[in-house]
C-alpha cells in the first residue's frame, strides 16, 4: 500500500530523526512510503489563533497533496487531530471540498493508531546499539488522546519492545501546558502546568518519557533541562518503536 | 458584578506566586476529579445519559420562548408571580421592589451565581435591606468583606481551614477553632437567629420546570429549606431564563448527571422541588412566591454559534478538570464565572473586547469537553471567540504580522523550504554545544522558564533529499 507521510512542520525543523524513525516503522509494516516534497504545515497554528483564512488555504493544500494515497500517516496527534476533526469546520459550507475531505479523512491516521489498528504491526524493527532500555513512562498528548482516541495503541506497540518496561505516571492524560502559542503568551501559567508533569515523570521513576507530539516534547524537555535534569530522556514514540533511540 | 477580566495577566501572575493558594487548589484534583471519576461509573450508560441530557437541554433552548410561556402559565396558576429582567440591574431592582412591597428588613439567601451577576447584595444594602448569605462558603465570603466566589459550586475552594479559622475568630470575636465540624457549628449558631428573623428568602434555581411551574434547588447544606420553608413569608427565586426544562422527566435525566459531575455525589444531600406559595391546605411554605428570570445577555446567544453554551447546567466539572484553572483559581478570570465555561460566557455576556485574555488563556487540551455532562464543545467555542478577536482586529499588531509571514511562507513550499533550512541552522548555532537555547527573541514567554531544545542544523526534507536523490 502507498502511504503518504505528512512529516509535520515541527519534526521537519526541530527533530528530523523522528521522520526517519517513522519511515522505518512504516516500511517494516510493508508500506511503500512517499514523502510529498511540497508539504509544509497543516494550518493548526492559524486555526487555533482564530485565523480561519490561513487555515483554509493550508487545508486545501493538504487535500491536494495527500488525497491520492491509500493512507496518510502523521507522527503527531495534534496535526492528525487538525486534519481529521477540524478540517470539516475549516471548509464548512464548501460542499465540493467537503466531499473530497470526507474521503481523505477516512484514510488519515496518527502513526501509532495506523501501526496498531490498520496494519496490526506484530513485530518491531531490530533495536540499534544503545537504544532505550529499562523503565519508560508515556505522556498522552491532548489532541491524540481526546480528538483521535490514541491511548492503548502506543502502549500496545511499546509492549513489543524488548527490555523496555512501561511504568505509568500519575495523571498521564493531563495536559503538559504547551497549547501552541499559549506557552509563549502565558508562559508563567504554562510553566506551572509543565512543572506538575515533570514532577509526575520523576515520581514514576522512569528514565525516559515517551510521547507522540513535538509540542509536548519541546515543552517537557525544555523545562526538565532548565531545571537541571539532563538525564531524563524525552523521546518520540516512533524513536523508541523503531529502535533508533 | 464589576468586570475585572482585563486584569487577567496580572491577577493570574499573583495567584501563581501564592503558595498557599497553590496548595489549596490541589483539592480540585484530589477531591473533585477523583470523585467524579468514581461517581460516573455508577451509571450503566453514562455516555447515553450525557447525550440524552444534552438533547433535552437543547430542546428547551431551541424553543425557549414557548417553554418560558408554559412555565409562566403553570407557575402563575399555582399562585406564584413570574417576572422577567432584561439586564442584571433590572433584576436587582425587581428584587428590591419586591422586598420593599412586603416591608422586608432582612433577606436570607441561599447560593445563587445569578445573584452575583446582579450584585444583588449591594443593591439590597443600598436600599437599607440586610442580606445574609447562608451557604457556608458564601457566608465565609460575605464576612470576609464581600469577597467574590472563586468557583461556581465551591465558592471558597481557594481558602483552607486555617484561613477560615482566623476569619471566624476575628469576625465572630470568639476563641479560634480549627475543627471543621466546630467551625460549622459556630456558623450555624450565628445563622440560626437570622433564619428565624428574616422576612424574605432569596434562592437560585438550578432549573425551573415548565410543566409544573416548579423550581428545583440542589444544595448540600439544607440552608435552602431554611430560606424557603421555615419562617420567611416571601420567597424569591432568581435564575437565568435558560434554566427552564420542559418536564420533570427532563429534570430526572439531568439530575443523574449534575451532582456526579459537580462533586462526585450520587445525589446531593438536599434536593428541593418547590411549587407555588403555601396553599390553604398546606402546613409550610412562603405566603408569596416570585420568580425573577434574568436575561442579562442570554438571548443574544440564541440562534448563534454560541447557543449551545446555554445548555450549561453549572456543575463546574470543566473548571475542576482545567489545567489552567487548577493553577490560577477563579479570581483571575475577573467576573462571575471562571474556568472554561466562564471563558466562553464572560466574553459573550460582557463583550469579547472586555475579556481579551479569557479565550486565549487555554491550552485547548479538550478535557473540559470530555467531562462536560451536556457535551458542550467548549474548546471549539473558545476558538470561535479567538476568531472574533482575530477578525475584529482586536489582537496586537505583531500577531497579524507574524501570522501573515507564516501563512505566506506555508503556502509557498520553495520559500518555506529555504526559511526552514535557515531556521534550523540558526537555531542550531543558538543552541551551542549544550544544544539548548536559553533565550529566544519574541518568545521570552517560553525561554524565561524553559530552554528550547535546539535542532541539528538540517531539516528533515533536506536530509530526506540527501538520502533519496531522485
Amino acid at each position: 500500500m502507498r502511504v503518504g507521510l505528512f512529516v509535520t512542520c515541527l519534526v521537519d525543523v526541530m527533530r528530523p530523526e523522528i521522520g526517519f524513525s517513522t519511515i522505518k516503522l512504516l516500511e517494516a509494516a510493508g508500506c511503500e512510503v512517499v514523502v510529498p516534497a511540497q508539504q509544509t504545515c497543516c494550518g493548526q497554528p492559524g486555526y487555533s489563533a482564530g485565523n480561519r483564512q490561513a487555515a483554509r488555504e493550508l487545508a486545501i493544500k493538504f487535500l491536494d497533496e495527500f488525497e491520492g494515497f491509500d493512507y496518510v500517516v502523521i507522527p503527531s496527534g495534534s496535526c492528525g487531530g487538525m486534519v481529521k476533526t477540524h478540517y470539516g469546520d475549516v471548509l464548512s459550507g464548501e460542499s465540493a471540498l467537503l466531499h473530497r475531505l470526507e474521503k481523505l479523512q477516512a484514510k488519515v491516521f496518527e502513526l501509532t493508531d495506523f501501526l496498531h489498528t490498520v496494519v496490526k504491526l506484530d513485530h518491531l524493527p531490530a533495536a540499534s546499539e544503545g537504544s532505550t532500555k529499562g523503565s519508560i513512562t508515556y505522556h498522552d498528548s491532548c489532541c491524540g488522546l481526546r480528538e483521535l482516541g490514541v491511548q492503548k495503541q502506543p502502549r500496545a506497540l511499546l509492549a513489543m519492545r524488548d527490555g523496555v518496561e512501561l511504568t505509568e505516571m500519575a495523571e498521564a492524560r493531563a495536559c503538559c501546558g504547551f497549547g501552541g502559542t499559549f506557552a509563549v503568551k502565558y508562559g508563567d501559567i504554562s510553566t506551572a502546568i509543565v512543572d506538575d508533569k515533570c514532577a509526575n515523570i520523576h515520581d514514576s521513576g522512569a528514565d525516559t518519557v515517551v510521547l507522540g507530539d513535538l509540542g509536548c516534547m519541546l515543552n517537557i524537555e525544555g523545562r526538565l533541562r532548565r531545571n537541571g535534569d539532563h538525564k531524563t530522556r524525552v523521546l518520540h514514540v516512533a524513536q523508541v518503536l523503531s529502535g533508533d533511540a | 458584578m464589576q468586570v475585572q477580566s482585563m486584569h487577567f495577566k496580572a491577577r493570574s501572575g499573583e495567584k501563581l506566586a501564592d503558595k498557599r493558594l497553590q496548595q489549596n487548589l490541589k483539592k480540585l484534583s484530589t477531591k473533585f476529579v477523583t470523585g467524579r471519576a468514581t461517581a460516573i461509573t455508577e451509571l450503566d450508560d453514562f455516555e447515553g445519559t450525557r447525550d440524552a441530557a444534552a438533547e433535552r437541554r437543547m430542546r428547551a433552548i431551541e424553543n425557549l420562548d414557548v417553554w418560558l410561556a408554559t412555565f409562566e402559565k403553570e407557575a402563575t396558576r399555582r399562585g406564584a408571580t413570574v417576572l422577567y429582567a432584561e439586564t442584571a440591574e433590572d433584576a436587582s431592582r425587581l428584587v428590591v421592589e419586591i422586598a420593599q412591597k412586603h416591608q422586608v428588613k432582612k433577606v436570607i439567601k441561599s447560593k445563587s451565581m445569578v445573584s452575583e451577576e446582579m450584585a444583588l447584595n449591594t443593591a439590597l444594602e443600598a436600599a437599607g435591606i440586610i442580606p445574609i448569605e447562608t451557604d457556608l462558603g458564601e457566608y465565609i465570603l460575605q464576612i470576609n468583606d464581600n469577597e467574590a466566589p472563586s468557583h461556581i459550586i465551591a465558592p471558597v475552594v481557594h481558602k483552607d481551614k486555617e484561613e477560615i479559622a482566623d476569619l471566624f475568630a476575628k469576625v465572630h470575636n470568639k476563641p479560634r477553632l480549627t475543627d471543621i465540624a466546630a467551625l460549622t457549628r459556630e456558623a450555624r449558631e450565628i445563622l440560626r437567629p437570622h433564619f428565624l428573623s428574616a422576612d424574605m428568602g432569596v434562592t437560585g434555581g438550578n432549573f425551573v420546570i415548565a410543566e409544573s411551574g416548579s423550581v428545583a434547588v440542589v444544595t448540600n447544606e439544607g440552608n435552602e429549606g431554611m430560606c424557603t420553608i421555615v419562617p420567611p413569608k416571601v420567597h424569591v427565586v432568581v435564575t437565568g431564563i435558560e434554566k427552564v426544562l420542559p418536564t420533570l422527566s427532563d429534570l430526572a435525566t439531568i439530575m443523574r448527571l449534575l451532582p456526579r459531575s459537580a462533586t462526585g455525589q450520587s445525589i446531593s444531600n438536599y434536593f428541593s422541588l418547590l411549587t407555588g406559595p403555601r396553599a390553604s391546605d398546606e402546613k409550610d411554605g412562603p405566603e408569596h412566591m416570585y420568580f425573577v428570570l434574568v436575561d442579562a445577555g442570554r438571548t443574544s446567544l440564541v440562534g448563534t454559534e454560541f447557543e449551545e453554551m446555554l445548555r450549561c447546567i453549572r456543575c463546574g466539572a470543566c473548571m475542576n478538570h482545567c489545567p489552567v484553572y487548577q493553577k490560577i483559581g477563579g479570581h483571575s478570570y475577573g467576573w462571575v464565572y471562571p474556568g472554561p465555561m466562564g471563558s466562553v460566557l464572560t466574553p459573550s455576556y460582557i463583550g469579547v473586547e472586555n475579556a481579551m485574555d479569557l479565550p486565549q488563556a487555554s491550552t485547548l487540551c479538550g478535557e473540559c469537553h470530555v467531562v462536560c455532562p451536556v457535551k458542550i464543545q467548549l474548546p471549539d467555542l473558545l476558538r470561535k471567540l479567538r476568531e472574533k478577536q482575530f477578525e475584529g482586529k482586536m489582537r496586537p499588531g505583531f500577531e497579524y504580522i507574524a501570522f501573515a509571514i507564516w501563512a505566506f511562507m506555508a503556502k509557498r513550499p520553495t520559500l518555506y523550504r529555504l526559511a526552514t533550512q535557515m531556521a534550523s541552522r540558526v537555531l542550531k548555532v543558538m543552541g551551542g554545544s549544550r544544544r539548548l537555547i536559553s533565550t529566544l527573541p519574541f518568545a521570552s514567554g517560553w525561554t524565561d522558564n524553559r530552554d528550547m531544545p535546539a535542532p541539528a542544523g538540517k531539516t528533515f526534507r533536506e536530509l530526506y533529499r540527501d538520502r533519496n536523490p531522485s
